[in-house]
């Protein structure tokens, strides 16, 4: 089960900025904080993150932009990342991605209309001798195969 | 006699199913009624045979595998009564595979318990750090230099080179950075040495400090490797409370202090300059060579960078080992590498060998 985020609340957010503000090149490390609390990186934080680094909206907003895990809105209650790189292909990963796809009806990358679960594709989990390998959550499983994957989107979308 | 058992907590056996293999066993030790104790340790890197499940006894460890929950009970009365057992693969270290291999860098991995710094002395560990602070950095730099050792990250710069550039750097504050980015498919070394054995790549990243003069240094572990991220954390706190990190590192006058940072999706900063620009809050753009990162590096700072590997090799050549370290391998490649092997293959894993080895004569193994 996904953590429940905190619905954007200026002041908790001003919180964590200034928990972080002591740290050297704090951008990143504050941005992964404000997402940890709300899901998503907030836009009202942008220019907060920007004014207690006494840096530009732009720069922040770039470094934002950049990474691909900070999210501008949040995520489906359940997060379920297939590994797409060659290791997990190799070992059939491209079947069961699509399948999982299928059993969803959303592409990679998607999230399902009732907002349950967020499919995406992530690049290497490091897992590529147990192979084909995904997370949901957080929890890692490997050696997926048709029945395996089934059984993670199902319990994707409870 | 409490029976101890070790089961990995590596992300690769937790992916298949280790954590409840030891929840299994628990379960079943104590509707048997007997004490058992489950070290968590890294993976062995034989991943065809994980969850890997290892019992300790007079002749040395047992080991049995691949385990699934419901082998939990009858392999449980197995061990008790010293019976056969299909899954019985016999003493670990015998297991050719393994046997094969020269683990000086995995030597530990998946041996300890990865959160505990006792555990990290009583097999050797610290003892690079220990003499390396009787040694003063000249000499640091001339074992590292007489090892032989290249960067392990892909250049293969040679790394006593790069070191002796920044302790020659003029300046107060420098750094020391990791290169913990491992972003490339089939490659899982520095995760499993990170989540197996993180005090050797703390203890490596320390005496770097040492031998160029620096008191900070970061991890930069990407944000697909959570189990690393966790296990080098923890083993940080431990070596800051025993002493290893912090302010008069080992009852010296050195001072190292050692933060992780997470990235957060970026392919690209697994090149160093990209790395160093993400570390200081930026995109992750690279950055145009020269001024080398040993020169102006991390925050415009002279700074070593190197990889997890790298700085893993370390502790075993500053503990006196740096003429056998180059003593293996060939040509200009000294010491050893970890092979990493996946994909669409029956043996899938980690196999620590010396360089010049063949194909062919790898694959008979």
């Amino acid at each position: 089960m996904t953590a429940p985020y905190e619905p954007w609340d200026a002041t908790r957010g001003a919180e964590i900025i200034a928990e972080h503000t002591g740290l050297e090149g704090a951008t990143l490390v504050i941005l992964h904080a404000l997402q940890e609390t709300f899901g998503h990186v907030p836009e009202p934080a942008i220019p907060m993150v920007a004014s207690a680094l006494n840096l530009s909206r732009a720069e922040v907003y770039g470094v934002f932009t950049f990474y691909h895990d900070f999210r501008k809105r949040p995520a489906g209650r359940h997060v379920l990342k297939l590994c797409r790189a060659e290791a997990c292909q190799a070992a059939g990963g491209e079947v069961l991605a699509a399948r999982a796809e299928a059993r969803l009806g959303v592409a990679l990358g998607d999230t399902t209309a009732d907002q349950r679960v967020t499919l995406e594709p992530i690049y290497c989990l490091g897992l590529c001798a147990t192979a084909p390998s995904a997370m949901l959550d957080g929890r890692v499983v490997g050696r997926l195969d048709e029945a395996r994957i089934d059984a993670l989107v199902a319990e994707a979308q409870r | 006699m409490t029976m101890r058992l070790f089961i990995a907590r590596d992300a690769g056996a937790v992916a298949v199913g280790a954590d409840d293999v030891a929840l299994a066993f628990e379960q079943a030790a104590a509707r048997r009624g007997i004490e058992i104790e489950i070290v968590r340790t890294g993976s062995r890197g034989l991943y065809w045979l994980e969850p890997l499940v290892e019992v300790a006894t007079p002749q040395g460890r047992v080991a049995f595998g691949p385990v699934t929950p419901t082998d939990a009970p009858f392999l449980l009365e197995a061990i008790i009564s010293d019976g056969p057992h299909p899954l019985r693969l016999g003493i670990t270290e015998e297991i050719p595979w393994l046997r094969r291999q020269t683990r000086l860098t995995f030597a530990r991995c998946g041996v300890i318990d990865p959160r505990s710094v006792d555990d990290y002395r009583a097999h050797g560990g610290y003892k690079g750090l220990e003499r390396a602070l009787t040694l003063g950095a000249d000499a640091i730099l001339a074992d590292v230099t007489t090892s032989g050792l290249r960067g392990r990250g892909g250049a293969g710069f040679p790394t006593g080179i790069k070191w002796r550039t920044v302790a020659l750097a003029s300046g107060t504050r420098k750094y020391i950075v990791c290169n913990a980015d491992e972003g490339d498919s089939g490659t899982f070394a520095d995760r499993m040495i990170m989540e197996g054995d993180p005090f050797v790549v703390i203890e490596g990243m320390t005496i770097a400090g040492v031998a160029v003069g620096a008191s900070k240094g970061y991890i930069y572990i990407r944000s697909e490797y959570p189990h690393a991220v966790q296990a080098m954390n923890t083993a940080i706190s431990a070596a800051k409370g025993a002493g290893y990190l912090g302010a008069g590192i080992g009852g010296s006058s050195h001072s190292f202090d050692l933060e992780v940072r997470v990235g957060a999706g970026a392919y690209v900063c697994g090149e160093e300059t990209s790395l160093l620009e993400s570390l200081e809050g930026r995109r992750g753009i690279v950055r145009a060579k020269p001024p080398l990162p040993a020169h102006q590096g991390l925050f415009g700072k002279p700074t070593v960078i190197n990889n997890v590997l790298s700085f893993a090799a370390i502790p075993f050549i500053l503990a006196g080992g740096a003429k056998a370290y180059a003593d293996f391998g060939m040509g200009r490649s000294r010491g050893t590498m970890p092979i990493q092997l996946a994909g669409n293959i029956r043996y899938g894993g980690l196999f620590e060998t010396a360089f010049g080895i063949t194909l062919g004569e790898w694959s008979m193994t």
